[in-house]
């Protein structure tokens, strides 16, 4: 059992309006898994199906191999994107609340806790109200509560709206410390770029549909189109290196700086083959810098998105 | 169960702990008690209070007619012109002038008597001069067809029928209206108590749903176990708030009224204190001295394990159905100023029980519309309590009646239930549309 969660054909419809048809993906253990898309994609509708919130119409869904059951409960950690926690009560009965809830002993929380409010330098807030901290404070509570039962899945929808950059920051460490520890993490977002950098596995979904899923690496290699930038230095015959550069290879941009005789190029190369350019290169002059653009997710998703219209 | 216990626990707290409900729940039975003592109060200045009025008799009549009685007393003014007397009766201050002018006949002189006030008089003046009128006429009357002044002083003995059941039993008149009385207690008690609470239950799932914590929650447990814990947790609160009033509300007002020595009967005498007093307390009116074993025998015989049972039978369903709807309600909107659209069609068969009730079920409680009232499950919890009070089987509510209205309420108890926990776990997670009705309709096929 390699994947911690898996899901057959899963198709869920809200009166005429379908949220999610027959989607199918694994998501291995131990992984930071990406479902990326924009609003109204699904994402929302399949993280609920897979905190039992809402059940799918069709599809089957298991949890470390076994069909997915209510016993599972205690197993998930969700922070979900429309959070918060009760105004008027005091944050530590409230934390207790909550992990006796996921099926913690009071014992067992208050400890967990007390390890927690130690470890973010919160122990003095345990008898205040949520509606006397700021905003911040309350984000790392809502964390708290979320990875408090240790859950072998933590799904995170949207986790960095609302955040500031330092919380953000320290729940991005948190996240990667939980990780290393062995947990299996989604994370949701519209705004593929906020979690693009930490995703190993990314899920594309577009009304309602997978279009793309797989190893974000292995995507992006598929994707790659062989362009890149080149820097270099050079004095004289710049215009004979463009010639010869145009006679093998396509330039989709130059741009010339005399003041530092700096030439930026974008090529376009048949293959992956860059030693033949290279070498013609550096023949000329300095290489300052020779980089492939590598696609980002929201490139891969507009021209997937692109394609499948055409 | 666990979780469920444990949402109870919480629901409960938070109710509890409130300041709103702590200051509710001890400032009410001293608000209460003020209310029947200013009541009762008013109601002694208002009776001891009495009207003078002026007697310009200048007929043969009504010689002797003008008796003081507690709240009328007459002072009768001879050989003064009607102007005269008009403004002796200014002067003196007194309520109005009652001239009865010179005259041939009785029915002449009657016709042109007149009763001059300062401002519109009394309707219990008006009344008591009237009858004085309506006596001495009928007299006459009954003088011409032969009928002596002694003779007529018997005529008019009272006289009551006697009643008694097939059985043998002895019946007691008024009776009927203290039962339906004591019935009507226990159906207001299930309204104001369906009303108040289930409008908590409906600002708890409003408050979850603006502070967002709801989907915290509900990826730990199943919406149907919040909404049912939410209901009962809430309800316990309330039954500790009025276990509170009840008992803070007798003592006071037994401590007051033996500090202030007023008289219970003054209390009673008035029935739209006794109505407000029955919420909290059965009192009774006090009847006539020997009829008064009567009367404890019979409230003796009154039902009461039958309507106690009932009584929680009837409360638990009926505000188990009504409160779900109320979190139904609750989790279809984002604020509470989007709710009244809904709440009205909820609070309308509570008042056309209670107004049934008062009004249908207290002078026939067998009748049809008590009955059809009594079936019909979202009015039955408080018609069928005003009903039950007069026993079941002969002469109350037919057994069959009883199982039958039970049964339906314990069916629609059901399928309400299970309709609101749908619109409930769908509305929970809809936010910034002000749902209608077509959309609630919708959501129920999620």
């Amino acid at each position: 059992m390699n994947n911690i969660l898996v899901a057959e054909n899963v198709s869920k419809k809200f009166g005429e309006h379908t949220a999610l048809s027959n989607i199918s993906l694994e998501i291995p253990k131990n992984s930071i898994y990406g479902f990326l898309g924009p609003n109204g994609a699904g994402k929302t509708t399949l993280i609920r199906i897979i905190n039992q919130i809402t059940y799918p119409d069709t599809g089957r869904v298991y949890f470390d191999g076994k069909p997915l059951a209510p016993e599972h409960i205690a197993t998930i950690g969700y922070l979900p994107e429309e959070r918060g926690l009760y105004k008027s009560m005091k944050v530590g009965e409230q934390a207790l609340y909550l992990a006796q809830l996921k099926g913690l002993s009071k014992a067992e929380a208050k400890k967990r806790l007390a390890y927690w409010f130690e470890r973010l330098q919160i122990g003095d807030w345990w008898n205040k109200k949520i509606q006397e901290l700021s905003k911040g404070m309350a984000q790392k509570i809502q964390f708290i509560v979320t990875v408090l039962h240790e859950p072998k899945l933590l799904i995170f929808d949207e986790p960095f709206s609302g955040f500031d950059p330092i919380n953000a920051n320290m729940i991005k460490d948190e996240i990667l410390a939980l990780k290393d520890k062995g947990t299996s993490i989604i994370f949701s977002t519209h705004r593929m770029e906020s979690v693009e950098e930490l995703c190993e596995y990314i899920t594309l979904l577009h009304e309602s549909e997978k279009i793309l899923d797989g190893k974000l690496a292995d995507i992006k290699r598929s994707h790659k189109r062989n362009i890149f930038n080149v820097g270099i230095t050079i004095q004289d015959h710049k215009e004979k290196l463009l010639k010869d550069l145009e006679a093998q290879y396509s330039i989709l941009s130059s741009n010339y700086d005399q003041t530092h005789h700096q030439l930026d190029l974008r090529l376009q190369l048949p293959n992956d083959d860059t030693k033949t350019v290279l070498q013609m290169l550096s023949n000329k002059g300095n290489i300052n810098h020779f980089e492939e653009m590598i696609p980002s997710a929201n490139d891969i998703f507009i021209q997937t998105v692109k394609s499948k219209d055409q | 169960m666990n979780k469920l216990k444990l949402i109870i626990i919480r629901e409960y707290l938070a109710k509890v702990r409130n300041k709103s409900f702590v200051i509710m729940t001890f400032l009410s039975p001293i608000l209460m008690v003020a209310m029947i003592l200013l009541i009762a109060y008013l109601t002694k200045i208002n009776d001891s209070e009495k009207r003078i009025v002026t007697v310009l008799n200048e007929s043969d009549y009504f010689s002797n007619a003008f008796q003081p009685s507690e709240s009328i007393s007459y002072i009768k003014l001879r050989n003064l012109s009607l102007q005269e007397a008009k403004d002796s009766t200014i002067a003196m201050g007194n309520f109005g002038l009652l001239h009865i002018p010179r005259n041939s006949s009785l029915e002449e002189t009657t016709a042109e008597a007149f009763l001059f006030t300062k401002e519109s008089p009394a309707s219990m003046v008006l009344d008591r001069i009237e009858t004085i009128f309506q006596n001495r006429l009928r007299q006459n009357r009954l003088q011409k067809l032969g009928v002596s002044a002694a003779e007529f002083a018997n005529i008019d003995d009272e006289f009551e029928i006697k009643t008694a059941s097939f059985s043998g039993e002895k019946n007691l008149k008024g009776l009927n209206e203290i039962k339906a009385f004591i019935g009507g207690a226990f159906g207001y008690l299930i309204m104001m108590f369906i009303i108040i609470y289930g409008g908590f239950v409906m600002r708890s799932v409003i408050e979850e749903k603006t502070s967002r914590i709801i989907e915290v929650i509900i990826s730990s447990v199943k919406p149907f176990q919040l909404m049912l814990g939410k209901i009962i947790g809430t309800s316990l609160a309330g039954i500790t708030q009025f276990a509170i009033w009840i008992i803070s509300a007798s003592l006071l007002l037994f401590v007051s009224m033996a500090l202030l020595d007023i008289d219970v009967n003054t209390l009673n005498s008035n029935p739209m204190l006794t109505q407000n007093a029955m919420t909290g307390m059965a009192t009774m009116p006090a009847p006539v001295e020997s009829e008064l074993q009567f009367y404890a025998l019979e409230l003796f015989k009154i039902p009461w394990v039958l309507l106690i049972i009932s009584f929680i039978i009837y409360f638990v369903l009926g505000y188990l159905i009504y409160s779900s709807i109320y979190a139904a309600i609750g989790a279809a909107v984002d604020n509470e100023t989007d709710t009244q659209q809904f709440i009205f069609p909820i609070i309308l068969p509570l008042m056309l029980a209670i107004y049934v009730g008062f009004f249908s079920v207290f002078s026939n409680p067998h009748g049809p519309i008590a009955v059809g009232f009594s079936l019909f499950p979202l009015t039955s919890p408080i018609v069928m309590m005003m009903r039950l009070p007069s026993g079941i089987g002969e002469g109350g509510v037919p057994l069959w009646q009883l199982f039958t209205s039970i049964a339906l309420l314990a069916v629609t108890f059901l399928g309400i239930v299970w309709l609101a926990a749908k619109i409930y776990r769908v509305g929970i997670l809809m936010y910034g549309k002000k749902p209608s009705y077509k959309d609630l309709f919708k959501w129920l096929k999620y």
